[in-house]
């Protein structure tokens, strides 16, 4: 018997594999595929407080084993999911975690607020990485300052563990983990999307309607890792791997790298039942090693 | 909703760039509408990463076919797969045409431009089925773009066909084909598929005859499952014009509420 259970620390988790922010919807539109008391978890589409229109189409475009998005966080705002979608989730036995999203530190702190008053949720992702709503792909994530300023002001009005999704599309990303930690953020998720852009040769035009936008996927997956890698060697809370993980050997590496947990995105478009896949990868994995709990090869990298 | 990794591929038949594929899929087939659509996996490989949106061009028995026309990396690698093989789809995704019980013994014109006959088979059929009298309009740049020709000449529907070159049926577009017959008599409703401009056009013609229309509207998708928002156009809902999902929301839409490029 191999327990897949992961513990947190501040939340305790079924199996090691959660559905990724803004590739799940609000969790309910897999629900006809595949029970969701499967997961490990599940993390919402990006709320801020007020409904958000997103950025104009095109919005996708592919790339050799990636996928550029430029969605822009189009989404129903906070007091929507809360009234309409969070009653619907409260029922399901995996942890919901809501992933909090702002203009400014303001607005992170409104939405984590009004969450936090909210029945039905484990956890925060505090998402200061999205690189498609600000000119140029900004965002908190890229300056340790402001993300500790983000992180503190979120701690003081939300009750809810807080996990805090880093950039990769910084320099050193161990000192904004740092900073996450400091601030006093419970765990760290990473990496978000690649700051990215295609190009239609034709017409000279980018082939998204926003001209950049983040790359996901596979392609993303060994750089993704080796930050995973970087990360957990600095900071003592836990970190929740993603980046173009879509099988269990791929979940397995982001932890033998270090991380804790992991997130499963763009795999979910490509093959809608890969959590549950890859739940069960992990699990045929473990008995073919001899390995009981999975906390035995978090971090386990011989270098 | 079902994903069916497996779906065998019963038979294909081709004509230059367009194909078709019998696939047996029998919860997706009791489940299918006209106007819904498939997400169909190309290949095992991660190039191309994403799933292809292609339309339900038939459904018999626990069958199901999609007819396409190679456009690009996904249609060319879906083109090359043989009977016997197996294809990883998922659907019935979207919602499609409206049904409406009013229908029966009434006149439906079906406007369809090259590929986007697609759909508008399925449709003749469940028409008929309903009572209903389809009329199809079926137009492409040359007669080797029409295929689909002896099958919906074989159905027994009142049927029209225009190329842009003149090389068979009504010389020129199939809008001035639709408009040509718009003159003579007033059909109950209208039902079209095809390139963007084909479509806007055709709705500025419906808007002047006051014939209540719908389209089906194509984009690139992520999940097809209206997770990810990949798809969103903008379209007039209840007064409101926002983003919506083709996968979801649509990918057929009433006339009213789509704003085409330019208006």
């Amino acid at each position: 018997m191999v327990d897949l259970s992961v513990d947190l620390g501040f939340l305790k988790l079924k199996n090691p594999v959660i559905a990724a922010s803004g590739t799940f919807g609000y969790g309910l539109e897999f629900q006809p595929l595949y029970d969701l008391n499967l997961l490990g978890g599940l993390v919402v589409k990006g709320l801020y407080f007020k409904p958000r229109e997103g950025n104009p189409p095109p919005r996708l475009a592919e790339t050799p084993g990636g996928l550029i998005n430029s969605i822009g966080l189009q989404g129903i705002g906070v007091e929507a999911f809360g009234r309409e979608v969070l009653p619907r989730l409260a029922g399901l036995k995996t942890a919901i975690i809501a992933n909090v999203c702002g203009e400014e530190e303001e607005e992170y702190a409104r939405v984590a607020e009004y969450l936090s008053r909210q029945a039905g949720l484990a956890a925060l992702e505090l998402n200061i990485s999205c690189p498609n709503v600000r000119k140029g792909g900004k965002c908190p994530a890229q300056d340790p300052e402001a993300t500790y300023r983000t992180v503190k002001r979120v701690q003081q009005v939300s009750s809810l563990p807080l996990i805090t999704k880093l950039s990769p599309n910084v320099t050193d990303i161990t000192a904004v983990a740092l900073a996450a930690q400091e601030a006093g953020s419970q765990a760290v998720s990473l990496v978000n999307t690649f700051l990215a852009l295609a190009i239609d040769l034709p017409t000279r035009k980018p082939k998204l309607g926003n001209v950049l936008g983040g790359l996901s996927g596979p392609a993303i997956k060994p750089l993704a890792l080796r930050m995973v890698f970087e990360v957990t060697k600095k900071i003592e809370i836990p970190v929740i791997g993603l980046g173009g993980i879509f099988n269990a050997q791929d979940a397995l590496e982001f932890m033998v790298a270090g991380a804790s947990a992991v997130q499963v995105g763009t795999a979910n478009f490509v093959n809608p039942l890969a959590c549950p896949e890859i739940i069960k990868g992990i699990e045929d994995w473990a008995k073919s090693q001899g390995i009981s709990s999975l906390s035995e090869i978090v971090g386990s990298l011989k270098v | 909703m079902f994903q069916d990794k497996k779906a065998g591929i019963i038979k294909t038949a081709s004509w230059g760039s367009y194909f078709l594929i019998t696939l047996s899929a029998p919860e997706i087939a009791r489940e299918s509408r006209p106007g819904q659509f498939l997400m169909i996996r190309v290949s095992d490989s991660l190039n191309p990463l994403l799933r292809r949106p292609l339309s339900i061009h038939n459904r018999s028995g626990q069958e199901v076919e999609i007819f396409f026309q190679v456009a690009g990396e996904g249609t060319r690698l879906l083109a090359q797969k043989k009977a016997g093989d197996f294809l990883d789809i998922l659907g019935p995704c979207g919602q499609g045409f409206s049904l409406k019980p009013e229908f029966k013994d009434q006149e439906i014109f079906c406007v369809g431009g090259g590929r986007g006959l697609a759909p508008l088979y399925f449709l003749g059929r469940e028409l008929q089925a309903a009572g209903a009298r389809p009329v199809i309009f079926y137009g492409g740049q040359t007669l080797s773009d029409l295929p689909l020709k002896k099958r919906l000449e074989e159905a027994g529907w009142e049927t029209y066909f225009s190329t842009d070159d003149g090389s068979f049926g009504f010389p020129g577009l199939v809008t001035g084909l639709v408009e040509k017959e718009l003159e003579k008599r007033k059909p109950d409703y209208l039902f079209s598929c095809g390139p963007e401009a084909m479509m806007a056009s055709l709705a500025k013609i419906c808007q002047t005859a006051v014939l209540p229309a719908e389209f089906s509207l194509e984009s690139i998708m992520g999940c097809g499952l209206g997770a990810c928002w990949g798809c969103a156009r903008k379209i007039k809902k209840n007064g409101e014009i926002k983003y919506l999902r083709i996968c979801q929301d649509g990918p057929v839409f009433p006339a009213e509420e789509i704003i085409w490029p330019g208006d």
